[in-house]
């Protein structure tokens, strides 16, 4: 027996049928080359502790909450608003394109009290929203709504028309109650619904540069959207957005006007980037600056979509340069971590992306998972049509759009496109589980007791994870850096990020303090007992 | 201490058979507590002489957490004191909550003083969610009597609540005293909620005539008791509170379902 199999018996009979499906050893493809399938984005179990968090979480935490010229109200009690606060590392600046403003070390919440529970939150939450428009002049307000909103009906989107009316600045209500679908991911959808419904196109100042991009689904942790907006202008690419890390509402305005969209995170973003394809015809590619090989990869799939002789040639100048700089760096660390192991248990992207990385040092990953991803971001968007709709799916909407009579336009024919699609991933991403070899263990919405008995069984050198297993993965002696996060540390994207990520790494290895410690159960007996007169 | 919740179809006349009923205990020299668990707050205005106090909730919102018993507990004819939980504007927020909310405030306030024989919940409509479910919930209201005429709505509803009760009573102690029949004038009445309670396990524990006593009482913001004692319609409360003062059947109802509900209604000729 293997020893996902020893961990799965563990499960009573009902569990296990729900759980075998979530955690694979991957083989060989099949006679029929067909890859293998894994359960995604449904109902974790009850009883589980799953690592997921909610809906609000995936839409103001992860998706609006960065854009930094954005009054983000999170209409609630407190506590949702607190523990959003400054969690998620998404590092922002003023700058001109957001007038100067910089809302993202703010937290703005209506802290409903039980008296405006029982007569409703709409009146607190409009004396929330003339506090700060007074205080804050922003040009834009989303509200966030979090589970009571729900229960008790505000009509937060009523409460934005009105807020437009009355102060003549954009407003956005979110129902993203946090019960609301299986996970984060429903959040990430509603927020892509409302980005692209109200903001996406409502601008019209074209980009300067001949070459030009939004990069969606990069939330700037640590800084990480900084260094790939430093390499990208380096090539002589403009960014016109990100979406959202270090974004901004002006910006996103005219995100319909740039030439091409790169795709980080799939899961967070893939609706918008599937939209824009068809409502402007732009096409997307997905990247990945996480790793030095990956940062050339997209850099150089960037160039070759492009097809400018000029602009292929700068950027491998610029690569030249870049990875000279670190090469020193790179092979230090890289003779430090050759040869060891790691299991990285992210959200929905990072699992893939951070693999690249890792075996720029020589790392391999024997296990990956995912909290909130979907089978697409595992599989690949061919299974898209083959995933089968279920009630939780069904209950977040899906917005259609049509092609703009103004600003649709295609940059490649039909046929120029399939061309293009030979080499490079256009409009499509291929998962994470392809780059992945046989006997690698992936887990679809990890739970406490999986990954305890995954750090038991399997023994990677080090576990990439958040702050929710992060301490339990340290005690069992084994060393732990929070994926999410970054523990303070960052950026860990393109060149410099690549070094940080290999010192950061070095440090955790070599200094894994909770390897030495013996703790008292492990050498003297605990329980102390007599013989029953 | 009698802790007692009334039901029953929206607009079949609780609160003012709660407000005659006490008015009834009162005059036996019962120290009573109605509370009101209707947002529209009129539960109280008969004993109080109009809508006489501020509610619980508005109290609240307004005042914080420094409230006076005073200022949402007052007394009334024959000593009863009223309080009216409140709540949001139709359509706004939740008014359950806000009973939840109202009655956990009155007893930190210390409304439920020891020497009370009764209190009295007067509660809006149907068990509809959890908050309206609050005065049978543990601890509090032990007994439930329902209020109800021969009409059918009338009688779907105290099947309804039956169902609630049963929930409640499984886990909790709450029991059904009976139902109280607000007289509707409809053919074969009295017999026909007999029936009916004699199918759920219970008791039709008066049947109220209907009188335009009670009319003109209103008119005057008083009980039928308090305005004119002599009429006949005063007797019936006074019996009604004679009746659930020495009531001593208390059964967990057993609701029926619909179709057997539709063939009593049919056997007495309502719906036919």
């Amino acid at each position: 027996m293997d020893e996902r199999e020893k961990l799965l018996e563990k499960y009573q009979a009902k569990v296990y049928k729900n759980r075998k499906e979530h955690l694979i050893a991957l083989e060989d493809p099949g006679e029929d080359g067909q890859p293998q399938s894994i359960a995604a984005n449904t109902r974790a179990i009850p009883g589980i502790m799953t690592a997921r968090g909610c809906c609000y979480a995936g839409c103001k935490g992860v998706v609006v909450g960065p854009l930094k010229d954005v009054c983000v109200i999170t209409h609630g009690p407190i506590g949702c608003g607190f523990y959003s606060w400054g969690t998620r590392r998404n590092k922002a600046k003023g700058e001109e394109k957001s007038g100067g403003k910089n809302f993202v070390p703010y937290c703005f919440s209506t802290d409903m009290q039980e008296p405006d529970i029982v007569f409703g939150g709409e009146k607190k939450l409009e004396a929330a929203i003339a506090e700060a428009v007074e205080l804050f002049d922003p040009k834009c307000i989303m509200i966030c709504s979090t589970c009571p909103i729900g229960l008790i009906g505000d009509d937060v989107q009523a409460v934005a028309r009105r807020t437009e009316a009355k102060y003549g600045i954009k407003a956005i209500g979110y129902s993203c109650e946090g019960y609301k679908g299986v996970s984060q991911s429903a959040g990430h959808h509603i927020a892509n619904n409302g980005l692209m419904r109200y903001v996406i196109g409502t601008g019209d100042t074209p980009p300067k540069k001949k070459f030009s991009v939004n990069i969606l689904g990069e939330y700037n942790i640590g800084g990480d959207g900084w260094e790939e907006e430093r390499i990208l202008r380096r090539c002589g690419i403009e960014v016109v957005s990100i979406f959202t890390g270090d974004g901004s509402f002006e910006a996103l305005k005219n995100s319909h006007l740039a030439t091409l969209n790169l795709v980080m995170c799939h899961r967070s973003i893939n609706y918008i980037a599937e939209m824009m394809k068809t409502k402007y015809g732009i096409d997307w590619l997905k990247v990945n600056f996480i790793g030095v090989g990956a940062t050339c990869k997209s850099l150089r799939e960037i160039a070759a979509y492009f097809q400018d002789p000029d602009l292929t040639a700068r950027v491998e100048e610029v690569i030249a340069d870049e990875v000279s700089l670190i090469a020193d760096d790179i092979a230090y660390y890289k003779s430090k971590l050759t040869g060891k192991t790691a299991g990285i248990f992210s959200g929905g992207s990072r699992s893939h992306h951070y693999q690249v990385l890792l075996a720029d040092f020589g790392m391999e990953t024997i296990i990956a998972g995912y909290e909130f991803a979907h089978r697409d971001d595992y599989e690949g968007r061919e299974v898209i049509p083959f995933i089968k709709e279920d009630a939780d799916n069904k209950n977040i909407e899906t917005i259609t759009v049509e092609p703009d009579p103004d600003f649709y336009r295609e940059v490649y024919a039909a046929d120029a496109l399939a061309k293009l699609r030979e080499g490079i991933e256009i409009d499509t991403y291929d998962g994470m589980m392809p780059e992945m070899r046989r006997g690698d263990v992936v887990v679809d919405d990890y739970n406490h007791y999986e990954t305890d008995e995954l750090i038991k069984r399997i023994k990677p050198d080090i576990f990439f994870s958040g702050i929710k297993d992060k301490y339990n993965i340290q005690k069992a002696g084994v060393s732990s850096r929070q994926i999410h996060s970054y523990d303070y540390s960052g950026p860990y994207a393109g060149f410099n990020g690549a070094v940080n990520f290999g010192r950061d790494v070095t440090m955790a290895l070599y200094t894994n303090a909770w390897e030495f410690v013996v703790p008292p159960w492990k050498s003297q007996p605990m329980l102390v007992g007599s013989v029953g007169a | 201490m009698r802790q007692v919740a009334i039901y029953g179809k929206g607009g079949i006349g609780k609160s003012t058979t709660t407000q005659n009923l006490t008015a009834g205990l009162g005059e036996m020299g019962k120290k009573i507590m109605i509370v009101g668990c209707d947002p529209k707050a009129d539960s109280t205005r008969l004993v109080l002489g109009g809508l006489a106090q501020k509610t619980v909730l508005d109290t609240l919102r307004e005042e914080g957490d420094d409230i006076e018993l005073d200022t949402v507990l007052k007394v009334g004819y024959a000593g009863i004191k009223g309080v009216e939980s409140g709540g949001p504007e139709p359509g706004v927020g939740c008014a359950g909550r806000g009973i939840i909310t109202s009655i956990g405030l009155l007893e930190r306030l210390g409304a439920y003083e020891e020497d009370l024989d009764y209190v009295f919940y007067d509660v809006l409509g149907d068990v509809v969610c959890g908050g309206f479910a609050m005065p049978i919930r543990e601890g509090k209201a032990q007994e439930i009597y329902i209020v109800c005429s021969g009409e059918m709505m009338a009688l779907y509803a105290a099947n309804n609540i039956s169902k609630g009760i049963s929930k409640y009573a499984n886990t909790g102690g709450v029991r059904l005293g009976g139902l109280i029949c607000n007289s509707r004038k409809v053919d074969g009445e009295a017999e026909l909620v007999e029936a009916v309670a004699k199918e759920i396990g219970t008791q039709m524990i008066h049947f109220v005539p209907r009188d335009n006593a009670v009319q003109r009482a209103e008119i005057n913001k008083k009980t039928v008791i308090d305005f004119s004692p002599e009429e006949p319609q005063a007797d019936e409360y006074r019996t009604l509170a004679k009746k659930i003062d020495g009531n001593d059947m208390f059964v967990v109802p057993k609701p029926m379902s619909i179709d057997r509900l539709e063939e009593i209604l049919m056997e007495h000729g309502i719906m036919s």
